[in-house]
């Protein structure tokens, strides 16, 4: 005993990142540890910094589409109609009903490859090698499915300012539909895996607790904010697209932690399933692109080689960008899986952004990460980074 | 065992091994070794596991249940120390350029580079003030697979032809005394 007592000990610093397995990406934590104990925990974060929001001013408006599907890369969909929706209301598009549900069955499918991505590295960093292995099993399949509709597994660059560009063929209908009816047995396998494994409970049951109070202050959005108690959903209380045509439950935890968050996440797989299947069977006949849209989207080849009218709105916009832009700003903001993710655009009259801000969920919630971490285990930091579902293409921008 | 050549297996030309038991016979002339040496270098390359953008999920995908990388004998591996591969996956930013270099500096020898993607190889569509124009200005890259991110697929066929490359050295290792 005495000496016990006599022996000093002292905060060691452990770099935690950015060549860390589950840091998902590039993300930095300087964690000063008091044994097993984090006393103190800093996020450095910057590592993926690619100037997208600076490059954004140096392109028109339709380049930047692509640049909006690498920010959020596991979901580049939902990326592209954020942006997308931004652009629309600031040039006041009106978007045809078919290109809506288009748009809000791909989103949805996005949600879904995002969640299992989440879900699989979450519980590979927690240490459930095999959920990981079937979850990319069915994530492969929307990925798949996202090839049949645009080509691109990952980037997609599908929807456009003002629609969409390319119509829904009948083999992308039924092979989503098939898929659709097939998940839910999908989820109840990774449930059966580890809904009451014990090691998964030791490990998230009140893990990361945050007060829903403490959750808003914090900027808490998406699932995350949700597992806290809030019943916060910007498809529910600002509906874009269909959202406000298809049916869907918002699920929400109670205490806030890494298990109820996992449980809100998963029931979302199973909404969004919902979602998906009921865009199928509302699918509305028309045009996929607003009636107006030769001012500001590229006219198709055939027309540019053939008619003189397609060939100068095309030189236009290749070169100057859309024309018609209005001066003035405008803030638009979507669900993306990760949470709120928000496009704020300031035009200038020109064919360019003059300037483009992301309000990007990832950020947020890495800045919240000393609250969730310090004073709890060090086991306990990668729970923590997998529950916020941080991504850094986004978090970084 | 050596001199019954019924039980033994050519796996390549020039190594042959006997089934069910972990030994491997080259033949032991001066190029041959070569051969015994590149093979085994070949058929375990174990990577890094070094995600740094977008190209990281598609090379998790490659390394999940679907295409699995196992067949080729890749493991990732969590430490630079147990890793002779380097999968730089992703945009290389200034900020993050001295760290991919420490991770390779890390490495023992013999040590490989795949750039994969655009962003690795030339940086893409970034050209901004904070990107490396292809991490080739920092690291010997071995093997390029262009793509935004490059399919699966591309990844394994980056892989066979770092497997070509290594199956063509010669004497990279220290000859015994």
């Amino acid at each position: 005993m005495e000496q016990e007592k006599d022996l000093k000990t002292r905060e060691l610093v452990i770099n935690m990142g950015p060549q860390h397995p589950s840091t998902h990406g590039v993300l930095r934590l300087k964690l000063n540890v008091d044994g097993e104990t984090v006393v103190k925990c800093t996020p450095y974060v910057g590592y993926l910094h690619r100037g997208t929001e600076k490059l954004a001013e140096t392109m028109t408006y339709i380049q930047v589409i692509p640049l909006t599907d690498r920010l959020d890369y596991i979901s580049s969909m939902t990326n592209n109609v954020g942006y997308c929706l931004a652009v629309e209301r600031l040039f006041d598009i009106n978007v045809p009903l078919r290109a809506k549900y288009i748009r809000t069955l791909v989103s949805e499918l996005s949600r879904m490859s995002s969640h299992l991505l989440w879900l699989a590295t979450h519980a590979l960093d927690i240490g459930a090698m095999t959920v990981f292995l079937y979850a990319f099993r069915e994530r492969e399949g929307i990925l798949d499915l996202f090839e049949t509709l645009t080509g691109a597994r990952l980037t997609v660059s599908y929807p456009r300012i003002g629609g969409v560009k390319r119509d829904v063929t009948q083999e992308f209908i039924d092979k989503t539909y098939a898929f659709a009816e097939d998940f839910p047995q999908r989820i109840q396998e990774y449930e059966t895996l580890i809904d009451v494994n014990r090691i998964w409970l030791k490990r998230t049951l009140g893990v990361g607790a945050i007060s829903a109070e403490d959750a808003i202050n914090w900027g808490f959005s998406g699932a995350t904010l949700r597992g806290c108690g809030v019943n916060y959903d910007v498809r529910k209380r600002f509906p874009y697209d269909a959202y406000d045509l298809v049916e869907f439950d918002v699920p929400v935890g109670k205490n806030g932690d890494v298990y109820d968050r996992y449980l809100c996440r998963v029931e979302e797989l199973r909404q969004s399933t919902r979602i998906v299947k009921q865009c199928i069977e509302a699918l509305p006949r028309g045009p996929i692109m607003a009636p107006d849209a030769p001012k500001f989207t590229l006219p198709a080849k055939d027309k540019v080689l053939g008619d003189m009218e397609s060939l100068i709105h095309h030189f236009m916009l290749i070169t100057k960008g859309p024309m018609t832009a209005p001066k003035g700003e405008i803030y638009v903001a979507i669900e993306a899986p990760k949470g709120e993710l928000g496009f704020y655009i300031v035009s200038d009259g020109t064919g360019k952004p003059y300037r483009m801000r992301i309000r990007s969920p990832s950020f947020v919630h890495v800045s919240a990460l000393p609250r969730l971490c310090e004073g709890r285990l060090l086991a306990d930091v990668v729970a923590n980074i997998g529950t916020i579902d941080v991504v850094l293409g986004e978090c970084d921008r | 065992m050596v001199d019954s050549p019924v039980s033994l297996v050519d796996v390549e030309e020039g190594i042959k091994v006997i089934p069910g038991a972990d030994v491997i016979i080259a033949q032991l002339e001066k190029l041959q070794l070569d051969k015994l040496i590149n093979w085994g270098r070949k058929s375990s390359l174990w990577p890094v596991t070094f995600g740094l953008a977008c190209c990281a999920i598609e090379m998790m995908a490659t390394g999940a249940s679907h295409y699995d990388l196992d067949r080729f004998g890749i493991i990732f591996r969590a430490s630079p120390r147990q890793a002779d591969c380097m999968i730089v996956a992703g945009t290389v930013t200034k900020k993050m350029a001295p760290v991919v270099r420490k991770v390779y500096d890390q490495m023992p020898e013999p040590r490989y580079v795949i750039a994969m993607g655009s962003c690795a190889c030339t940086g893409n569509v970034y050209r901004t003030y904070s990107v490396v124009q292809g991490c080739d200005t920092f690291l010997p890259v071995d093997v390029y697979i262009p793509g935004c991110p490059p399919r699966p697929e591309a990844l394994m066929h980056g892989i066979i032809k770092l497997q070509e490359l290594i199956s063509k050295e010669r004497m990279r290792w220290t000859p015994l005394k």
